[in-house]
């Protein structure tokens, strides 16, 4: 009986150390008002929007931040911010900025050309004293400018080597955003983690791992924003997201996992979808094995019920892919292509026809990345669908970077299909860098099913070109019924990107260029 | 004893450098690099060769390890791509909230898991016995990031007595008692299966020890039995107690990595994940040589635990 004594004294500690853990619990507060903490998912790489590559990052760095142009709300089509209007060129290859007056930034360091000539020479001139500040990755959008020249501090113009229609989307996208050129003479290497722009919000910390908080600017240009501060929470984790945002210690989810969403459900919270420029397709391998005949092609595209894939596996959180743009692209998109119908009838009677039943195929499968959905749970019901059409299917999964290591060279002697999944911010790039012949692999592009069309060819090049946007909107609608027809690729989805806020968060809305804009968010 | 410490801490050495020398070819073995990873879509070829050499990977492997080696040895682990920030800084940052994570489990563990294996033998076959066993193989058998899931379930989402993830509070003073609130559900789903393993090995070593003679003598010349488990019996089962804390340590430390991952603890598990996954070689490199470090060095300690508490251990 002796134990007994020493048994009971423990559970009286142990109750009275949870009574006390427990009243420490009690006492967490709601999250306050005008306060608005993101459940993000994961820790930002820096807040230099030349630097970073990651939808993650730029979600932070849109409200910090300001480019030349942006896209107009709810569009992907530019207008003015920093700059209040622009000319272009008769020959497509100077633009010509007004900026605009009154600006500065955040460090108080004033706005004007000179700043815009620092920001771009820093990514793009080698012999640039800040380049060192880099690496810039995604300079490359910008390789068509030769150069930028101040002609008065409020006009600045940009001579490009040749005609480049996406240049103002570009310059809407974060790696164009605006730098204050003060700050990185300041901070040099550590100007990501001491960020200064002309944004709706100014920054204030950022504790590793935890949070990067942000503070209303109340001098901004647009009209001070509602918020006083927002907070971006790293939480890698989508359960762990979902159970934040359950137990009320996020305001804001972004990237709910599908099989999530029910939770949502009911008054307290409100779930936002929007479809964005996305696609989710199948890289078929068009130089050798049965995907050379045009037929197996497009009987793969027949077989496959896509239906099913984005209602039962992603839980209708994207949408039938009909060609190789994505309708949120909504100037450039050819409204009249329907998907491919799921005919498995059809598919079988294509397969016949070029002699390619029970053809053994290699289909590359990847564990997750960026924008692949749900990828092994897709290439599963995908392999299935072929199967029952009489098609033998291996899979081979890889981890994502191996996975691209083997993509991007080429499928050529190692697979006949493979995943893949794009988002960009002009309808140039996808087709540009993934479907011409001069984009194969050994040319260094990202056409790694070798398909080849003069025409489609033909079409790109005049559209990348082509400054009036009417008529490069005709030469994108002609070329994806085109690629339609050829099927290069099985188009399979695109994804709704969501979001979840708790009732009493108002005024947001998801913009299809995935970026997250706070200007106009309320909190009470 | 000096002299037994410092023999112990020079056959280190070659086991750092043999550490070092593997991580380093393991990441620069394994399929993608850095520049892939960081340009993902846009990986050209072009693009990619100019960011390795923006980077400083365009160099042979035999010249990159010792440029690491000998910054390494300057005490400058260089700067993570991911993070563009020092790796010493993020791994001591990191090491820090892992500690904090993996210490206050092992304290729980270790005296959870000795009480119970004690008290289990002690009454050996009897009602304790064997609700402590029950108990104890539960614990053993669940995965600990779904007994994380669960309790974040429970007591966070439905009773809401604890916040779900992170360390510390987003706004608010930072003392030990919000500490504690975050830290007491992932420091108890990392501790039990460490302390169902230790409980069961403690019992075997206690009921060892009770079998022997000086127990019975003790109870013969009519020590208090409470005196005769805790101070006798247990005193000569901690030999062989502790190599077992030692690497329940070691197996508490690792097993951080889920739980980090599940509360999304700021820890050095979660650091490496994210590292690995995007290749930040330098953080993975530097990362990996500071735990082993760490975990040989208290490897050192427990030895030396040992050997101060049991005279056959030759020093």
């Amino acid at each position: 009986m002796t134990f007994l004594t020493l048994t009971r004294r423990a559970v009286l500690a142990a109750t009275a150390a949870t009574a006390l853990a427990l009243s420490a619990g009690g006492a967490m507060a709601q999250t306050p008002e005008n306060v608005l903490i993101v459940g993000q998912i994961a820790e930002p790489q820096a807040l230099d929007p030349a630097a970073v590559t990651a939808v993650n990052d730029f979600r932070i760095l849109m409200n910090i931040y300001d480019g030349l142009v942006r896209y107009k709300d709810g569009t992907l089509e530019p207008e003015p911010a920093l700059a209040t209007d622009w000319t272009i060129s008769e020959d497509g290859t100077v633009y010509t900025f007004t900026l605009r007056e009154g600006v500065t930034f955040h460090d108080g360091s004033a706005f004007d050309a000179e700043a815009v000539k620092f920001n771009f020479d820093r990514m793009l001139d080698e012999a640039h004293p800040y380049h060192d500040t880099g690496p810039f990755p995604l300079a490359f959008f910008f390789s068509s400018v030769e150069s930028v020249d101040v002609i008065d501090p409020q006009t600045v113009s940009f001579t490009l080597s040749g005609p480049y229609a996406p240049f103002l989307s570009n310059l809407a996208y974060p790696t164009g955003l605006i730098v204050s050129p003060a700050a990185v003479m300041e901070h040099g290497a550590d100007f990501g983690r001491n960020p200064s722009g002309t944004g709706a919000f100014t920054f204030g910390e950022w504790r590793s791992n935890e949070a990067v908080v942000v503070q209303a600017n109340p001098d901004y240009w647009d009209g001070a924003p509602e918020l006083e501060t927002v907070v971006f929470r790293p939480i890698t984790d989508a359960n762990t997201r979902t159970a934040e945002m359950l137990a009320g210690g996020i305001d804001l989810m972004v990237e709910v996992p599908p099989v999530a969403l029910s939770e949502f459900q009911g008054d307290a919270y409100t779930v936002h979808e929007q479809a964005g420029p996305h696609v989710w397709f199948l890289i078929l391998n068009a130089k050798e094995g049965p995907f050379a005949d045009v037929r197996v092609r497009q009987a793969a595209n027949y077989a496959i019920n896509k239906e099913a894939i984005v209602n039962d596996v992603l839980e209708g959180t994207a949408e039938v892919a009909a060609g190789p743009t994505p309708p949120a692209f909504a100037w450039a998109y050819n409204p009249d292509l329907e998907p491919y119908p799921y005919d498995p009838d059809r598919a079988r009677a294509l397969l016949a026809e070029a002699g390619a039943e029970g053809a053994e195929l290699t289909f590359y499968v990847t564990e997750g990345g960026s924008g692949m959905l749900d990828p092994v749970a897709m290439g599963t019901a995908i392999q299935a669908d072929l199967e029952a059409v009489g098609l033998d299917v291996t899979i081979e999964t890889y981890e994502w970077n191996t996975f691209l290591g083997n993509v991007n060279p080429g499928l050529e002697g190692k697979a006949d299909m493979a995943e893949m999944a794009w988002m960009t911010n002009d309808p140039d790039t996808l087709p540009f860098l993934a479907l011409r012949t001069e984009a194969w692999p050994d040319k260094g592009g990202f056409n790694s099913g070798y398909y080849s069309n003069p025409e489609v060819d033909a079409l790109l090049d005049a559209a990348r070109v082509e400054t009036d946007q009417a008529e490069r909107a005709r030469l994108y609608k002609e070329m994806q019924v085109i690629v339609q027809q050829d099927a290069p690729w099985v188009f399979v989805a695109n994804w709704k990107q969501n979001a979840v806020t708790s009732d009493r968060v108002g005024g947001f809305t998801l913009q299809p260029s995935f970026f997250l804009l706070l200007d106009d968010v309320t909190k009470n | 004893m000096t002299g037994y410490i410092l023999k112990r801490l020079v056959s280190a050495i070659p086991v750092l450098l043999g550490i070092s020398v593997i991580v380093f070819l393991i990441m620069a073995m394994i399929p993608g690099d850095p520049a892939t990873a960081i340009l993902g879509s846009y990986a050209t070829p072009e693009n990619v060769e100019k960011l390795n050499r923006d980077l400083g990977l365009d160099q042979g492997l035999v010249p990159r390890y010792f440029i690491w080696l000998g910054n390494m040895l300057q005490g400058d682990f260089g700067r993570s791509f991911a993070l563009n920030r020092p790796v010493l800084d993020e791994v001591l940052d990191r090491f820090g909230a892992t500690l904090i994570l993996a210490g206050t489990s092992f304290v729980l563990c270790s005296v959870l898991g000795i009480a119970a294996g004690v008290i289990s033998a002690a009454r050996q076959y009897g009602f304790a016995d064997k609700a402590i066993t029950f108990v104890v193989l539960l614990g053993i058998s669940i995965p600990s990031f779904f007994l994380g899931m669960m309790m974040i379930l429970i007591f966070a989402v439905q009773l809401r007595w604890f916040p779900v993830s992170g360390m510390w509070p987003i706004y608010g003073d930072r003392n030990l008692w919000v500490l504690m609130d975050h830290l007491a559900m992932p420091a108890f789903a990392l501790a039990v299966v460490a302390t169902g393993v230790i409980a069961r090995l403690a019992r075997s070593a206690m009921l060892e020890v009770l079998r022997q003679d000086f127990i019975r003598t003790a109870r013969a010349k009519g020590v208090h039995e409470r005196r005769v488990i805790w101070r006798h019996a247990l005193r000569a089962a901690m030999v062989s107690i502790i190599p077992i804390l030692g690497i329940q340590a070691g197996f508490v430390l690792s097993g951080a990595v889920y739980i980090e991952m599940v509360f999304q603890w700021p820890g050095v598990g979660r650091m490496l994940v994210d590292a690995i996954l995007k290749r930040d070689i330098l953080l993975v490199q530097g990362g990996v040589v500071f735990i082993a470090a760490c975990y040989v060095l208290f490897n050192i300690m427990v030895d030396v635990a040992q050997a101060l508490l049991d005279p056959r251990i030759k020093t």
